[in-house]
C-alpha cells in the first residue's frame, strides 16, 4: 500500500497518457466521439477543438493559411498549458514520455549514471532545435518537426498502426538509456522547449519546505529536470522554472514531507538557480 | 628575475575572456551546430516531400499547399467509412503523417456525404472545392473532387487485344462520363470491334474504382496524380471549336510569350506576308 502510495502520481500520470492514448484509438476503432484525431488537433465530445500550438506555429511558418478551428484550439491548449499545468503536456500527457522514463528507471537500476562517460549536451539545445523547427519549416514550407516528430509518430502508430515507426522509438530509447540522460525530453525535444516557454508563468507548482528537508538528494536523483530543484535544501519557494514538468516524482520519492503541489510563489526568489 | 617579468607581462596582454566574449562564443557555436543539423534536416524534408506518387483525399489542396496545411491529425482517415485513407508511417515512403491512398488495395467509394472533408480543421481539404451551387444553397458534390487521373495502359489492357472486357467502366461511379467504351477495329480478325475504355480527364475523379476492378495480375488502368498523369497543352494550342477552350487562353498576356523572332514580333496578317523570296 504505501509503494502505491509512493507512486499515486505516476499511476495518475501513466493513466492519463494511457487513457488518452486509448480514447484516440477508440474513436478510430469503435467510432467514440470523446476525442478524435491526433495529438496535433483533435475534437473534444464532437464540438471543441483543440490543437497543438507549436504545429500550428511551424504550419504558419511554413507559409500555411488555415482555417479558424485550429486557431482556436491551439488557443485553448496554449491557455490551458500557460495559466494552469506548466509544462505538464510533457509529464503528464506525451506518450514518449512512457519510454525515456523506462529508460531513465533502467539507467538509475543500472547505475549507468555513475559509470558512464559523460556526453554533455546542454539543455539549451531545445530552443536552437526548436527555432531550426521554424527556420527549416519556412525554408522547405512543410511543418519540419511535426515531419519527424516521434511524438506524434507514437501518437499515430497507436491509432493507425505502428509501421516502421517502432524503431524511432526503439532509437529514443537507446539514447536515453546509454547516450544521453534525459537526452530527449530534457535535451532536444522541441516541444518540450516550446512549453517550457508557454508555462513559463503557470499556476500549478512543486513547493519545498526547506524546514522539513533533511538533504538526502532523492528527488534531485529522480528528477528529469534536476536543474530547476535548485532551492532544495535552500529555501522555501515553488519551483518556478518553466522547464518543470510538474510530474511529482520529487513529491513521491520525499520521505520528509518537503515538497508537495501548490500554487505558484510570486514573491522573488533569493537564490539564484544555477543552470547545469 | 627579467624573464619571469616578461611572462607576466605578455599574461597581462592576452585578451581576457570576459562575460560578453564567453556569451557570444556560446551563441556562435550553437549557430554552427544549428547550422549542421539544419541542412540535414533541410534535406531530409525537402525529400521526404517529393514523393510524387501520392494520391490525396478529395479536396486536397495542391500537393505543396496541402503538404503546408495538413497538420497530421488524422481526422479524415477516421471519417472515412471505408478505410481508404492511411495515414503515412515511417516506413511507407510518403511525406510522415499525411493521409493518402491506394486505390489497388482500397478505393476511394465517393461517399456523397464525403465525411472526410468537413472534418478537417485547416482546410487542407478544402470543403469548397467538392461542392456545388444547387438553388442557392451550397451542397457537397463528390463528382467534383480531383484526387487523380485514371491512364490506361493500351499494351496490357486485355480490351486493347480484342478480348471483351469493360469491368473498369462498369465500376466507374460516372460511368459514361469519366470512362466510355469506344468501339474500334479489330484489324486481326478483320471482322470484329474492339470495346475499349478512353478516360476523360474532366470527369475522371481519380477515385480509383476502376483500378480496384482491373482483372489483369498489374492493373492496367491505374490513378495517378493529376499532375503527374496530364500534360499540358499551353496556350499556343486552343480549340478553335470550343468557347470554353478559348476562354482559357483569353488572358495570356502576349508579352510573356517565350520564343521571340523576327516574326513574333509583328502581327500575324502582317508576317504571313513578310517572306518576300516566296514571291520571287
Amino acid at each position: 500500500m504505501k509503494t502505491l502510495y509512493k507512486m499515486r502520481y505516476l499511476i495518475l500520470r501513466r493513466i492519463t497518457q494511457v487513457g488518452l492514448l486509448f480514447l484516440y484509438f477508440a474513436a478510430n476503432a469503435y467510432g467514440w466521439n470523446i476525442l478524435k484525431g491526433t495529438l496535433s488537433a483533435s475534437l473534444l465530445f464532437d464540438k471543441i477543438p483543440l490543437a497543438d500550438p507549436f504545429a500550428v506555429l511551424q504550419m504558419l511558418s511554413a507559409g500555411a493559411v488555415m482555417g479558424i478551428n485550429v486557431f482556436i484550439g491551439a488557443g485553448i491548449i496554449t491557455l490551458f498549458y500557460g495559466i494552469i499545468g506548466g509544462r505538464a503536456f510533457c509529464s503528464w500527457v506525451c506518450p514518449v514520455n512512457m519510454v525515456t522514463d523506462l529508460a531513465n528507471w533502467i539507467r538509475r537500476e543500472l547505475l549507468l549514471d555513475k559509470a558512464e562517460r559523460k556526453v554533455w549536451v546542454s539543455r539549451n539545445a531545445r530552443y536552437w532545435v526548436m527555432g531550426l523547427a521554424l527556420i527549416v519549416s519556412a525554408l522547405t514550407g512543410l511543418a519540419a518537426f511535426e515531419l519527424v516528430s516521434p511524438i506524434t509518430i507514437f501518437n499515430r502508430g497507436v491509432i493507425f498502426g505502428m509501421g516502421m515507426g517502432g524503431g524511432v522509438l526503439v532509437a529514443i530509447f537507446l539514447f536515453d538509456l546509454f547516450g544521453v540522460k534525459n537526452g530527449w525530453c530534457g535535451h532536444i525535444c522541441p516541444l518540450g522547449g516550446f512549453y517550457s516557454l508557454v508555462g513559463r508563468f503557470s499556476l500549478i507548482r512543486v513547493r519545498h519546505n526547506q524546514p522539513n528537508c533533511t538533504l538526502c538528494m532523492k528527488c534531485k536523483d529522480v528528477c528529469p529536470e534536476s536543474e530547476v530543484l535548485f532551492m532544495i535544501g535552500k529555501e522555501s519557494t515553488t519551483v518556478n522554472m518553466g522547464e518543470c514538468v510538474n510530474c511529482a516524482r520529487c513529491i513521491e520519492v520525499c520521505d520528509d514531507d518537503a515538497l508537495e503541489f501548490s500554487l505558484r510563489d510570486f514573491t522573488k526568489s533569493k537564490t539564484k538557480g544555477v543552470n547545469q | 628575475m627579467e624573464q619571469s617579468k616578461r611572462k607576466v607581462d605578455s599574461a597581462l596582454k592576452k585578451p581576457k575572456v570576459t562575460e560578453r566574449r564567453r556569451f557570444l562564443t556560446i551563441m556562435a557555436q550553437s549557430i554552427g551546430l544549428s547550422a549542421l543539423g539544419g541542412i540535414i534536416w533541410t534535406g531530409y524534408v525537402e525529400e521526404a516531400k517529393s514523393a510524387p506518387l501520392t494520391l490525396r483525399p478529395p479536396g486536397a489542396l495542391a500537393e505543396d499547399d496541402f503538404l503546408r496545411t495538413c497538420i497530421k491529425c488524422g481526422q479524415c482517415a477516421e471519417a472515412c467509412p471505408y478505410d481508404t485513407l492511411i495515414m503515412a508511417k515511417p516506413g511507407d515512403r510518403k511525406p510522415m503523417g499525411t493521409p493518402y491512398f491506394i486505390p489497388r488495395d482500397i478505393p476511394c467509394y465517393m461517399c456523397t456525404d464525403i465525411p472526410c472533408v468537413p472534418v478537417c480543421p485547416t482546410g487542407a481539404l478544402d470543403e469548397d472545392s467538392v461542392s456545388s451551387i444547387v438553388d442557392g444553397k451550397k451542397s457537397l458534390d463528390i463528382n467534383k473532387a480531383k484526387m487523380g487521373i485514371a491512364i490506361v495502359d493500351h499494351d496490357s489492357c486485355i480490351a486493347f487485344w480484342g478480348i471483351q472486357c469493360d469491368a473498369c467502366y462498369r465500376a466507374c461511379p460516372i460511368l459514361g462520363d469519366a470512362i466510355s467504351i469506344e468501339f474500334i477495329r479489330n484489324e486481326r480478325t478483320g471482322k470484329h470491334a474492339k470495346l475499349v475504355p478512353v478516360v476523360h480527364s474532366d470527369h475522371c475523379t481519380g477515385c480509383g474504382l476502376c483500378e480496384h476492378a482491373c482483372v489483369t495480375e498489374k492493373a492496367a488502368i491505374f490513378v495517378l496524380p493529376r499532375e503527374v498523369g496530364m500534360g499540358k497543352p499551353g496556350d499556343y494550342y486552343v480549340k478553335g471549336w470550343s468557347k470554353k477552350d478559348q476562354e482559357r487562353v483569353k488572358e495570356r498576356n502576349l508579352n510573356e510569350l517565350k520564343t521571340k523572332t523576327e516574326r513574333s514580333e509583328k502581327k500575324p496578317q502582317d508576317y504571313l506576308n513578310m517572306d518576300e523570296e516566296l514571291f520571287q
